[in-house]
Protein backbone atom coordinates (compact mmCIF):
# COMPACT_ATOMS: atom_id res chain seq x y z
CA UNK A 1 0.00 0.00 0.00
CA UNK A 2 2.98 2.58 0.59
CA UNK A 3 4.36 1.81 -2.44
CA UNK A 4 1.06 2.46 -4.69
CA UNK A 5 0.77 5.97 -2.17
CA UNK A 6 4.46 6.56 -2.78
CA UNK A 7 4.12 6.36 -6.44
CA UNK A 8 0.94 8.04 -7.15
CA UNK A 9 2.96 10.65 -4.97
CA UNK A 10 5.29 10.88 -7.89
CA UNK A 11 2.80 11.36 -10.05
CA UNK A 12 1.09 14.22 -8.49
CA UNK A 13 4.20 15.74 -8.34
CA UNK A 14 4.71 15.49 -12.53
CA UNK A 15 1.63 16.76 -12.14
CA UNK A 16 -0.72 14.29 -12.75
CA UNK A 17 -3.83 15.34 -11.06
CA UNK A 18 -6.08 11.70 -11.65
CA UNK A 19 -3.26 9.79 -9.82
CA UNK A 20 -4.59 12.43 -6.96
CA UNK A 21 -7.88 10.88 -6.88
CA UNK A 22 -6.91 7.71 -6.32
CA UNK A 23 -5.11 8.70 -3.22
CA UNK A 24 -8.43 10.45 -2.29
CA UNK A 25 -10.27 6.83 -2.94
CA UNK A 26 -7.40 5.30 -0.88
CA UNK A 27 -7.94 7.32 2.27
CA UNK A 28 -11.11 9.28 2.04
CA UNK A 29 -13.12 7.00 4.53
CA UNK A 30 -10.15 6.89 7.30
CA UNK A 31 -10.04 10.91 6.77
CA UNK A 32 -13.60 11.28 6.71
CA UNK A 33 -14.11 8.90 9.77
CA UNK A 34 -11.74 10.60 11.98
CA UNK A 35 -13.11 14.47 11.17
CA UNK A 36 -16.87 13.65 12.23
CA UNK A 37 -15.91 11.88 15.12
CA UNK A 38 -13.91 15.04 15.69
CA UNK A 39 -16.92 17.63 14.57
CA UNK A 40 -19.51 15.31 15.30
CA UNK A 41 -21.43 16.18 12.60
CA UNK A 42 -21.83 14.72 8.80
CA UNK A 43 -21.84 17.93 6.95
CA UNK A 44 -19.01 19.51 8.72
CA UNK A 45 -16.79 16.77 8.42
CA UNK A 46 -16.99 16.62 5.08
CA UNK A 47 -16.37 20.29 4.31
CA UNK A 48 -13.04 19.65 6.38
CA UNK A 49 -12.09 16.25 5.03
CA UNK A 50 -12.40 17.82 1.19
CA UNK A 51 -10.18 20.87 2.65
CA UNK A 52 -7.30 18.39 4.30
CA UNK A 53 -7.47 16.55 0.42
CA UNK A 54 -7.44 19.63 -1.02
CA UNK A 55 -4.44 21.24 0.88
CA UNK A 56 -2.39 18.08 0.69
CA UNK A 57 -2.44 18.38 -2.78
CA UNK A 58 -1.55 21.75 -2.78
CA UNK A 59 1.11 21.42 -0.92
CA UNK A 60 2.18 17.66 -1.96
CA UNK A 61 5.84 19.17 -2.77
CA UNK A 62 6.32 19.60 1.17
CA UNK A 63 5.53 16.22 1.60
CA UNK A 64 8.64 13.89 2.83
CA UNK A 65 8.52 10.54 0.46
CA UNK A 66 10.59 8.74 2.78
CA UNK A 67 7.68 9.20 6.01
CA UNK A 68 4.27 7.72 6.18
CA UNK A 69 1.69 9.13 4.18
CA UNK A 70 -1.37 8.77 6.51
CA UNK A 71 0.57 10.23 9.07
CA UNK A 72 0.86 13.90 6.80
CA UNK A 73 -2.76 13.36 5.94
CA UNK A 74 -4.01 12.97 9.22
CA UNK A 75 -1.98 15.95 10.53
CA UNK A 76 -3.22 18.21 7.98
CA UNK A 77 -6.80 16.98 8.71
CA UNK A 78 -6.62 17.06 12.63
CA UNK A 79 -5.23 20.29 12.88
CA UNK A 80 -8.12 22.15 10.19
CA UNK A 81 -10.94 19.92 12.89
CA UNK A 82 -9.31 21.90 15.52
CA UNK A 83 -9.24 25.34 14.05
CA UNK A 84 -12.54 24.64 13.36
CA UNK A 85 -13.60 23.48 16.62
CA UNK A 86 -12.25 26.37 18.32
CA UNK A 87 -13.76 28.71 16.18
CA UNK A 88 -17.35 27.63 16.58
CA UNK A 89 -16.77 27.31 20.70
CA UNK A 90 -18.59 30.65 21.72
CA UNK A 91 -21.89 29.06 20.43
CA UNK A 92 -20.99 25.81 21.31
CA UNK A 93 -21.16 26.65 24.93
CA UNK A 94 -24.29 28.50 24.42
CA UNK A 95 -26.33 25.39 23.28
CA UNK A 96 -24.64 23.11 24.53
CA UNK A 97 -27.87 21.00 25.10
CA UNK A 98 -28.62 21.69 21.58
CA UNK A 99 -25.58 20.89 20.09
CA UNK A 100 -26.12 16.99 20.59
CA UNK A 101 -28.79 17.46 17.78
CA UNK A 102 -25.93 17.14 15.35
CA UNK A 103 -26.03 13.56 15.60
CA UNK A 104 -29.79 12.92 14.83
CA UNK A 105 -29.05 13.77 11.10
CA UNK A 106 -26.57 10.91 11.37
CA UNK A 107 -29.93 8.92 12.63
CA UNK A 108 -32.27 10.40 10.39
CA UNK A 109 -29.42 9.39 7.12
CA UNK A 110 -29.40 6.06 8.33
CA UNK A 111 -33.31 5.68 8.63
CA UNK A 112 -34.85 3.62 5.51
CA UNK A 113 -38.77 3.27 5.19
CA UNK A 114 -38.71 -0.14 6.57
CA UNK A 115 -39.02 0.66 10.72
CA UNK A 116 -36.05 -0.57 12.58
CA UNK A 117 -36.07 -3.14 14.87
CA UNK A 118 -36.02 -2.08 18.50
CA UNK A 119 -32.79 -3.46 19.43
CA UNK A 120 -30.88 -0.99 16.61
CA UNK A 121 -32.96 2.01 17.54
CA UNK A 122 -31.60 1.59 20.80
CA UNK A 123 -28.01 0.88 19.18
CA UNK A 124 -27.99 4.09 17.20
CA UNK A 125 -29.03 6.04 20.26
CA UNK A 126 -26.48 4.92 22.24
CA UNK A 127 -24.24 5.76 19.12
CA UNK A 128 -25.48 9.14 19.17
CA UNK A 129 -24.91 9.48 23.36
CA UNK A 130 -21.24 8.49 22.81
CA UNK A 131 -20.76 10.58 20.05
CA UNK A 132 -22.15 13.63 21.65
CA UNK A 133 -20.04 13.09 25.26
CA UNK A 134 -17.47 12.58 22.95
CA UNK A 135 -18.00 16.04 21.16
CA UNK A 136 -17.92 17.56 24.77
CA UNK A 137 -14.45 17.06 25.24
CA UNK A 138 -12.08 19.63 24.71
CA UNK A 139 -10.15 19.77 21.16
CA UNK A 140 -6.96 18.45 22.80
CA UNK A 141 -8.39 15.55 24.62
CA UNK A 142 -10.59 15.31 21.86
CA UNK A 143 -7.70 14.79 19.24
CA UNK A 144 -5.79 12.03 21.19
CA UNK A 145 -9.13 9.68 22.04
CA UNK A 146 -10.21 9.72 18.93
CA UNK A 147 -7.01 8.91 17.35
CA UNK A 148 -6.15 6.27 19.33
CA UNK A 149 -9.67 4.77 19.71
CA UNK A 150 -11.42 5.70 15.99
CA UNK A 151 -8.02 5.08 14.16
CA UNK A 152 -6.30 2.67 16.71
CA UNK A 153 -2.80 4.57 16.00
CA UNK A 154 0.13 3.81 17.97
CA UNK A 155 1.35 6.97 21.02
CA UNK A 156 4.39 7.13 18.51
CA UNK A 157 2.20 7.91 15.27
CA UNK A 158 -0.10 9.85 17.08
CA UNK A 159 2.67 11.87 18.63
CA UNK A 160 4.09 12.25 15.21
CA UNK A 161 0.77 13.96 13.95
CA UNK A 162 -0.22 16.35 16.43
CA UNK A 163 3.41 17.21 16.43
CA UNK A 164 4.20 16.67 20.70
CA UNK A 165 6.03 14.64 22.61
CA UNK A 166 4.62 10.70 23.76
CA UNK A 167 4.60 11.99 27.01
CA UNK A 168 2.16 14.92 26.35
CA UNK A 169 -0.16 12.08 24.28
CA UNK A 170 -0.24 9.56 27.21
CA UNK A 171 -0.99 12.66 29.81
CA UNK A 172 -3.89 13.72 27.55
CA UNK A 173 -4.88 10.42 26.46
CA UNK A 174 -5.13 10.03 30.45
CA UNK A 175 -7.12 13.12 31.10
CA UNK A 176 -9.35 12.47 27.92
CA UNK A 177 -10.24 8.73 29.46
CA UNK A 178 -10.94 10.00 33.10
CA UNK A 179 -13.00 12.78 31.62
CA UNK A 180 -15.28 10.72 29.40
CA UNK A 181 -15.72 8.24 31.75
CA UNK A 182 -17.30 10.68 34.04
CA UNK A 183 -19.72 11.61 31.02
CA UNK A 184 -20.53 8.06 30.30
CA UNK A 185 -20.85 6.54 33.17
CA UNK A 186 -24.79 6.55 33.35
CA UNK A 187 -24.88 4.93 30.10
CA UNK B 1 -10.82 5.65 49.20
CA UNK B 2 -8.49 7.97 50.59
CA UNK B 3 -6.05 5.24 51.88
CA UNK B 4 -5.74 4.15 48.05
CA UNK B 5 -1.89 4.58 46.90
CA UNK B 6 -2.18 7.83 45.01
CA UNK B 7 -0.49 5.84 41.92
CA UNK B 8 -3.29 2.77 41.63
CA UNK B 9 -5.27 5.85 38.99
CA UNK B 10 -1.86 5.65 37.08
CA UNK B 11 -1.48 1.87 37.13
CA UNK B 12 -4.83 1.52 35.53
CA UNK B 13 -4.06 3.90 32.57
CA UNK B 14 -0.43 2.10 31.83
CA UNK B 15 -2.28 -1.48 31.74
CA UNK B 16 -4.84 -0.07 29.57
CA UNK B 17 -2.43 1.52 27.61
CA UNK B 18 -0.50 -1.80 27.72
CA UNK B 19 2.47 -0.37 29.10
CA UNK B 20 2.06 -1.90 32.40
CA UNK B 21 5.08 -3.94 33.82
CA UNK B 22 3.93 -7.20 35.26
CA UNK B 23 5.04 -6.56 38.50
CA UNK B 24 2.62 -3.31 38.68
CA UNK B 25 0.49 -5.48 36.90
CA UNK B 26 0.21 -7.81 39.70
CA UNK B 27 -0.23 -4.69 42.56
CA UNK B 28 -2.91 -3.21 40.54
CA UNK B 29 -5.01 -6.80 40.60
CA UNK B 30 -4.44 -7.24 44.04
CA UNK B 31 -4.91 -3.49 45.16
CA UNK B 32 -8.73 -4.15 43.38
CA UNK B 33 -9.28 -7.37 45.08
CA UNK B 34 -9.52 -5.45 47.85
CA UNK B 35 -10.62 -1.87 47.04
CA UNK B 36 -13.94 -1.54 45.61
CA UNK B 37 -13.79 2.57 44.92
CA UNK B 38 -11.06 1.50 42.62
CA UNK B 39 -12.46 -1.58 40.93
CA UNK B 40 -15.28 0.50 40.08
CA UNK B 41 -13.38 3.50 38.52
CA UNK B 42 -11.37 0.51 36.52
CA UNK B 43 -14.83 -1.02 35.19
CA UNK B 44 -15.70 2.34 34.74
CA UNK B 45 -12.65 3.27 32.39
CA UNK B 46 -12.76 -0.15 30.52
CA UNK B 47 -16.73 0.64 29.73
CA UNK B 48 -15.01 3.90 28.47
CA UNK B 49 -13.05 2.24 26.15
CA UNK B 50 -15.48 -0.06 24.89
CA UNK B 51 -18.61 2.95 24.39
CA UNK B 52 -15.90 4.29 21.72
CA UNK B 53 -14.61 1.78 20.14
CA UNK B 54 -18.35 0.10 19.71
CA UNK B 55 -19.10 3.27 17.41
CA UNK B 56 -19.88 2.29 14.05
CA UNK B 57 -17.32 3.01 11.36
CA UNK B 58 -19.01 5.17 8.71
CA UNK B 59 -17.95 5.92 5.39
CA UNK B 60 -17.29 8.87 3.10
CA UNK B 61 -20.00 9.80 1.25
CA UNK B 62 -20.18 8.95 -2.29
CA UNK B 63 -19.05 11.49 -4.48
CA UNK B 64 -16.42 12.74 -2.48
CA UNK B 65 -13.74 12.20 -4.36
CA UNK B 66 -15.21 13.46 -7.24
CA UNK B 67 -16.03 16.52 -4.91
CA UNK B 68 -12.13 16.72 -4.26
CA UNK B 69 -11.14 16.97 -7.83
CA UNK B 70 -13.53 19.13 -9.44
CA UNK B 71 -11.84 21.72 -6.04
CA UNK B 72 -8.58 21.11 -7.04
CA UNK B 73 -6.29 23.80 -8.83
CA UNK B 74 -6.50 23.12 -12.58
CA UNK B 75 -3.23 20.64 -14.05
CA UNK B 76 -0.81 21.84 -15.98
CA UNK B 77 -0.98 20.96 -19.97
CA UNK B 78 1.95 18.60 -19.95
CA UNK B 79 1.09 16.21 -17.50
CA UNK B 80 -2.76 15.83 -19.08
CA UNK B 81 -0.92 15.08 -22.47
CA UNK B 82 1.40 12.19 -20.74
CA UNK B 83 -1.74 10.81 -19.20
CA UNK B 84 -3.44 10.81 -22.75
CA UNK B 85 -1.19 8.95 -24.27
CA UNK B 86 -0.66 6.63 -21.85
CA UNK B 87 -4.52 6.03 -22.16
CA UNK B 88 -4.61 6.18 -26.09
CA UNK B 89 -1.53 4.16 -27.16
CA UNK B 90 -2.63 3.37 -30.43
CA UNK B 91 -5.09 6.37 -31.32
CA UNK B 92 -1.89 8.60 -30.18
CA UNK B 93 0.18 6.54 -32.81
CA UNK B 94 -2.42 6.73 -35.16
CA UNK B 95 -2.21 10.18 -34.51
CA UNK B 96 1.46 10.84 -34.84
CA UNK B 97 1.12 8.89 -38.62
CA UNK B 98 -1.07 11.38 -39.92
CA UNK B 99 0.72 14.31 -38.57
CA UNK B 100 3.98 12.48 -40.16
CA UNK B 101 1.82 11.52 -43.30
CA UNK B 102 1.40 15.23 -43.55
CA UNK B 103 5.03 16.18 -44.06
CA UNK B 104 4.50 18.97 -41.62
CA UNK B 105 5.59 18.29 -38.59
CA UNK B 106 9.14 20.02 -39.04
CA UNK B 107 8.20 22.20 -42.16
CA UNK B 108 5.56 24.31 -40.20
CA UNK B 109 7.45 24.28 -36.54
CA UNK B 110 10.19 26.81 -37.39
CA UNK B 111 10.69 29.07 -34.51
CA UNK B 112 13.26 31.24 -34.41
CA UNK B 113 16.37 28.81 -33.94
CA UNK B 114 19.28 30.70 -32.69
CA UNK B 115 20.30 30.76 -28.78
CA UNK B 116 18.96 33.64 -26.92
CA UNK B 117 18.57 34.77 -23.30
CA UNK B 118 18.27 37.70 -21.21
CA UNK B 119 21.12 39.83 -21.15
CA UNK B 120 23.10 39.79 -17.78
CA UNK B 121 26.73 39.69 -16.51
CA UNK B 122 26.55 37.10 -14.49
CA UNK B 123 25.63 34.52 -16.94
CA UNK B 124 28.40 32.57 -19.26
CA UNK B 125 27.69 30.53 -22.44
CA UNK B 126 29.17 27.03 -23.00
CA UNK B 127 27.72 25.88 -26.47
CA UNK B 128 23.86 25.99 -26.61
CA UNK B 129 24.10 26.21 -22.71
CA UNK B 130 23.53 29.06 -20.59
CA UNK B 131 25.60 28.98 -17.15
CA UNK B 132 24.87 30.82 -13.44
CA UNK B 133 28.00 29.98 -12.57
CA UNK B 134 28.69 28.75 -8.88
CA UNK B 135 28.58 31.64 -6.74
CA UNK B 136 27.38 34.33 -8.93
CA UNK B 137 23.51 35.51 -8.59
CA UNK B 138 21.10 36.94 -11.26
CA UNK B 139 18.94 39.91 -9.63
CA UNK B 140 15.79 38.98 -11.44
CA UNK B 141 14.18 36.78 -14.18
CA UNK B 142 15.69 35.03 -16.68
CA UNK B 143 14.49 33.48 -19.93
CA UNK B 144 16.45 31.49 -22.05
CA UNK B 145 15.20 30.28 -26.27
CA UNK B 146 16.53 27.83 -28.21
CA UNK B 147 19.29 26.51 -25.68
CA UNK B 148 19.65 24.37 -22.50
CA UNK B 149 20.07 26.35 -18.70
CA UNK B 150 22.62 25.67 -16.12
CA UNK B 151 22.15 27.05 -12.91
CA UNK B 152 25.10 26.58 -10.29
CA UNK B 153 24.65 29.87 -8.79
CA UNK B 154 21.51 31.42 -8.31
CA UNK B 155 18.53 33.46 -9.79
CA UNK B 156 16.71 35.65 -7.57
CA UNK B 157 13.29 36.00 -9.83
CA UNK B 158 11.48 33.51 -12.27
CA UNK B 159 13.59 31.64 -14.91
CA UNK B 160 11.70 30.63 -18.23
CA UNK B 161 12.95 28.29 -20.85
CA UNK B 162 11.58 28.52 -24.13
CA UNK B 163 12.61 24.88 -26.54
CA UNK B 164 15.56 23.74 -23.64
CA UNK B 165 16.06 22.47 -20.43
CA UNK B 166 17.18 23.37 -17.27
CA UNK B 167 19.86 21.46 -14.96
CA UNK B 168 20.33 22.89 -11.64
CA UNK B 169 23.01 21.69 -9.34
CA UNK B 170 23.35 20.65 -5.82
CA UNK B 171 24.45 24.36 -4.83
CA UNK B 172 22.25 26.08 -7.34
CA UNK B 173 19.11 28.18 -6.45
CA UNK B 174 15.80 30.04 -8.15
CA UNK B 175 14.01 31.89 -5.83
CA UNK B 176 10.68 32.66 -8.17
CA UNK B 177 9.58 29.84 -10.15
CA UNK B 178 10.25 27.46 -12.88
CA UNK B 179 8.91 26.97 -16.30
CA UNK B 180 9.41 25.11 -19.49
CA UNK B 181 7.81 25.27 -22.61
CA UNK B 182 8.53 22.88 -25.73
CA UNK B 183 6.87 25.08 -28.60
CA UNK B 184 7.33 22.06 -30.53
CA UNK B 185 5.80 20.04 -28.34
CA UNK B 186 3.00 21.88 -28.12
CA UNK B 187 2.19 22.39 -31.49
CA UNK B 188 2.81 18.68 -32.07
CA UNK B 189 -0.24 18.36 -29.11
CA UNK B 190 -2.25 20.52 -30.63
CA UNK B 191 -1.77 18.62 -34.14
CA UNK B 192 -2.28 15.23 -32.77
CA UNK B 193 -6.04 17.04 -31.47
CA UNK B 194 -7.04 17.99 -34.56
CA UNK B 195 -6.15 14.48 -36.30
CA UNK B 196 -8.03 12.88 -33.34
CA UNK B 197 -10.84 14.79 -34.33
CA UNK B 198 -10.80 13.78 -37.57
CA UNK B 199 -10.50 10.44 -37.14
CA UNK B 200 -14.38 10.42 -36.17
CA UNK B 201 -14.63 6.72 -34.88
CA UNK B 202 -11.42 6.17 -32.28
CA UNK B 203 -12.07 10.00 -31.17
CA UNK B 204 -15.52 8.46 -29.64
CA UNK B 205 -13.19 6.24 -27.32
CA UNK B 206 -12.30 9.48 -25.52
ZN1 LIG C 1 -8.45 1.80 45.98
Amino acid sequence: MESIVKKRIQQVRKGDQDAFGEIVELFKDRVYHVCFRMLGNRHEAEDIAQEAFIRAYTNIHTFDIDRKFSTWLFRIATNLCIDRIRKKKPDYYLDAEVSGTDGLTMYSQVQTDDPLPEEEVESMELQESIQKEISRLPDKYRSVIVLKYIEELSLKEISEILDMPIGTVKTRIHRGREALRKQLRSI
Amino acid sequence: MNTCPENIVLMMHDYLDEEISQEKEKELKVHLQSCEACKTHFHELKKTVALVQSTSHIQAPGNFTQNVMAKLPKEKKKAGVERWFHRHPLLAAVAVFFVLMGGSLFTNWNGGEELSFTQSEQVVVEGNTVVVPEGETVQGDLTVRNGDLRIEGTVEGDVTIVNGQQYMAGAGGVTGEIEEIDQAFEWLWYSIKSAAKELGSFGSDE
